[in-house]
């Protein structure tokens, strides 16, 4: 059994230390809010939180997580910045299919928290790991753009 | 299930049977009871029938309206534009609206296609009357309800945000759905003037929003339940190879691993869950017999396609005569065009979920055609149609895609479970995804064009050289004529262009493959706009005019390409001096009745171009919701951009070169250009609006990328030609 810490609550899970933690948590701990798009680190649609920096999960091991806090898009909310971003993503309608979108929404959280005030060559840097194929790309920059004036 | 039973008397159609929770009153009329539409308002429907309101909506007594889609959502916001419209005629209180997909049914066939399935950019224009005329006669029904409760004449009272108002007394729908129900059907139904409209035409936002920004959207990939299994398949490395052998010793072993099992397109390996799955069939060894197609190799067969653009194809549009024209001199432009095949991709790997039972079947996917779903999987488990229930969760994308008539993964999904014995969801991995067929096909087209003494086309020969899509599908029938697939050469045999040039003639070599075709967002067009659009620009330059004007003159009586152009070019700016560096590019191109021009604004920086912006305008007739359509646009220029640039499957010793986003390259954030879309006011015909916007994107750029270097791109995608110059 592996403890997981997964939006504050520690799980027990019976899994191999080298089952990425997307699977972890997708298909152990059934929270699926966090997608799987590609398996090598490629799209970001699995991205998570590891200790609040944004990590791929779909590569990252379960036993890299032991004893640290992961943090997913069912429970970004409670975070403030992760608030102002989906508050920001919903005013301005981002989303489409809204396959990656759980995965950008915790980049661009992420890149907030560091950067409070981020360029566009900021966003295009951290955000260039997200893959969206309906191009929501020009609705996600200015959300994020808004979502940090809103936290000024 | 809750349903109210006295009002069992009326027959309920399926839909009601899969109410989850609440009391829920679902209005009924028998199935024969249809209507032709008499009145003025009603002609644009032509031989339209009253729909079936219980099929499209359902009214709860909390008053909550469910409104049911007949059309899936994929990221083009129908989950908000159909209910516009019923919400429209029915008064409906916005906040109320609930939204599902549609069952496969009968109720749910294409209003113009015939089969349930969403798919050339048809849905809104299709949907239009049908959606609209269910909530005009729901409303009917509800108004001579609460008129029959007051005692009073139904002129007596109006309604608003989901109520029937008489007076001060103010009768929530919710309350009047019952007796509603037990009501003649009417009629006739009278549709509102369009100046009345109160929500068709606004920007809406979309209802599916908050559940994709939260996390709990459910897309066919998050279905899971007690008992379901994962599955991965192995399948041959070339297309067409079949099993000779395997071993699953090693596979079984893996811990998680319940089954190996032999299906037609290879071995399945059935786990607990994905990374089960996946370690089993790496663990797994199978023989495999390539056949043919181990030998297969894209440059090999541009050289085949190349030989055959030499030689007469079949006639797919002609007029005057080219030989003459030819033989008069000028000057004469020769180019030879290519472009390769493409994988859709989109976000969401393909997975199917299937529960076969005895005597019934649950299905989940997201799917773009749940009717021909359901037949694949009746074919397969030997079940009736009518026992299988098609679920259509969200679908990750789609762009063609998930509308597959072969219904490739639904029916290897039912072989699956089949051969398993258990529930289960057979997952593709990206590379399964990326390796695994159905391209838009790769096309080669030679063209000859001669100008006359003014500058314009006198004759035009062009070939086109590629595999049909139609072919062997429900659709062959009507979209292949005399051996011409209509996808094939559209944008060209019926070209606007043409049409305006006295000689012409559009010939088409259809070619075979064991690759498997399938239509990309925007079809036939995806290749055509870009090989035109790029021939008249060549024409133009040739002749020494401005691009923008020489396509003015050749659209002369076409005022909707006209307006879309003239907007376009006007909110760029055409003509005005650009900042050192910077240079434009422009295509107009009309396609699923939608008129879209876009003028690209690049730079060249070490050697590969850098698209800074596009303005895009669209006159696709009377707009539902402007800002989904705007939104369509951005991606639509997206997912074009992205292909034009960089995208390409290509083959080598039979094998697809490329496996994921790491070498099938998708537009990024980085390369997104900043986008401005400007809508032609119009009250003409309605397109449609999920595909237009991608064919002109790609010889925008190239345009502008001969303005700035003198280098025509006459191959896709663009990738580091630039460099190479």
């Amino acid at each position: 059994m592996t403890t997981l810490n997964i939006n504050g609550v520690d799980q027990e899970l019976d899994i191999s230390d080298d089952m990425p933690i997307l699977w972890a948590i997708r298909d152990i701990a059934q929270l699926t809010g966090t997608k799987f798009g590609c398996g090598m680190a490629q799209c970001g649609a699995c991205t998570v939180h590891l200790d609040g920096m944004a990590i791929r999960s779909c590569i990252t091991p379960a036993s890299v997580a032991v004893g640290k806090k992961i943090t997913t898009i069912e429970h970004i909310s409670q975070d403030k910045v992760g608030q102002a971003v989906q508050a920001a993503w919903s005013e301005i309608d981002v989303v489409q299919c809204g396959y990656c979108q759980s995965g950008q929404i915790m980049s661009a959280t992420a890149l907030l928290a560091s950067n409070p005030k981020p360029s566009d060559a900021d966003i295009d840097a951290a955000m260039s790991g997200n893959i969206c194929r309906c191009g929501t790309y020009p609705r996600i920059r200015a959300a994020i753009h808004q979502a940090a004036s809103k936290l000024a | 299930m809750n349903a109210p039973l006295n009002i069992s008397r009326r027959q309920f159609i399926k839909a009601t049977a899969f109410i989850a929770g609440g009391l829920v009153i679902a209005f009924t009329i028998p199935h024969a009871k249809r209507f032709l539409l008499p009145g003025k308002e009603e002609a644009v429907a032509g031989a339209a029938k009253l729909p079936e309101p219980n099929a499209f909506l359902r009214i709860g007594t909390d008053n909550s309206i469910t409104v049911l889609l007949a059309h899936s959502e994929m990221g083009q916001s129908i989950w908000t534009t159909l209910p516009m419209l019923i919400a429209e005629e029915l008064d409906a209180d916005w906040d109320s609206i609930k939204v599902e997909h549609a069952p496969a049914a009968p109720a749910y066939i294409h209003t113009a296609y015939g089969l349930q399935i969403t798919g050339g950019s048809s849905t809104t224009w299709s949907e239009f009357d049908r959606y609209r005329q269910a909530g005009a006669l729901t409303r009917t029904l509800l108004l001579s309800a609460a008129a029959e409760q007051l005692g009073v004449p139904v002129a007596a009272l109006s309604t608003e945000k989901g109520m029937v108002i008489h007076g001060d007394q103010r009768i929530p729908y919710g309350e009047l759905a019952e007796a509603a129900s037990q009501l003649e059907t009417p009629t006739a139904v009278t549709l509102k003037d369009p100046k009345d409209w109160k929500i068709i035409g606004k920007a809406t936002k979309r209802l599916d929003g908050p559940e994709k920004i939260n996390g709990t959207a459910k897309f066919g990939m998050d279905v899971q339940f007690e008992g379901l299994m994962t599955a991965m398949v192995a399948r041959s490395p070339v297309f067409g190879g079949q099993v000779k052998s395997y071993d699953d010793s090693a596979a079984l072993k893996v811990k998680g691993v319940h089954k190996v099992v032999q299906v037609p397109t290879g071995v399945a390996v059935i786990a607990d869950h994905y990374w089960a799955a996946k370690q089993g069939r790496e663990a797994l060894k199978v023989e495999w017999d390539l056949g043919q197609a181990a030998s297969m190799d894209s440059k090999t067969l541009f050289d085949e396609y190349r030989a055959l653009a030499a030689k007469k194809g079949l006639t797919a549009a002609q007029a005057g005569d080219n030989t003459a024209a030819f033989a008069a001199g000028g000057k004469l432009i020769e180019a030879e065009y290519q472009l390769p095949f493409l994988a859709h991709s989109p976000m969401e790997p393909l997975n199917c979920a299937i529960h076969i039972k005895d005597d019934s079947c649950e299905v989940w996917t997201g799917t773009q055609m749940p009717g021909n779903d359901q037949a694949a999987v009746a074919k397969v488990t030997g079940l009736k149609a009518e026992q299988i229930t098609i679920h259509t969760p969200f679908l990750g994308g789609g762009f063609g895609r998930r509308a597959n008539p072969a219904a490739d993964f639904v029916t290897e999904a039912a072989h699956v479970a089949k051969a398993a014995g258990m529930p289960v969801k057979t997952v593709w991995s990206r590379e399964d995804d990326v390796k695994g067929g159905f391209y838009r096909p790769m096309y080669l087209h030679k063209a000859r064009i001669a100008l006359g003494a003014d500058g314009m086309p006198a004759a035009w020969e062009h070939r086109c050289v590629g595999q049909s899509i139609m072919k062997g599908t429900p659709f062959e029938a009507f979209m292949i004529k005399n051996g011409v697939d209509a996808t094939s050469v559209e944008g060209i045999a019926d070209s606007v262009y043409l049409k305006n040039i006295p000689n012409h003639k559009v010939e088409l070599h259809t070619t075979e493959s064991v690759v498997r075709v399938l239509w990309w967002r925007s079809v036939g067009h995806s290749h055509t706009a870009f090989v035109m659009e790029s021939l008249i620009d060549e024409a133009a330059h040739a002749s020494g005019k401005d691009t923008l004007e020489y396509r003015r003159s050749l659209l002369k009586g076409h005022p909707r390409h006209l307006a879309a152009l003239n907007l376009a070019a006007e909110k760029a700016s055409w003509g005005s001096t650009l900042p050192a560096g910077r240079f434009r590019g422009i295509a107009v191109h009309e396609s699923f009745g939608s008129y879209v021009a876009q003028v690209a604004e690049i730079s060249i920086e070490e050697g590969a171009v850098k698209v800074h912006r596009v303005v895009c305008a669209i006159d696709c007739g009377l707009v539902v919701n402007p800002d989904s359509l705007v939104a369509q646009m951005e991606s639509s220029i997206a997912f074009g951009l992205g292909a034009a640039l960089q995208s390409e499957i290509s083959f080598k010793a039979g094998e697809v070169e490329q496996s994921n986003f790491h070498n099938y390259q998708v537009l990024r954030m980085s390369a997104m250009p900043v986008v401005e879309v400007h809508i032609v006011p119009s009250t003409d015909k309605m397109g449609g609006a999920g595909e237009p916007g991608v064919p002109p994107i790609a010889p925008a750029v190239t345009n502008a990328i001969f303005a700035a270097t003198g280098k025509r791109i006459r191959s896709l995608p663009i990738g580091n030609q630039l460099a190479e110059a």
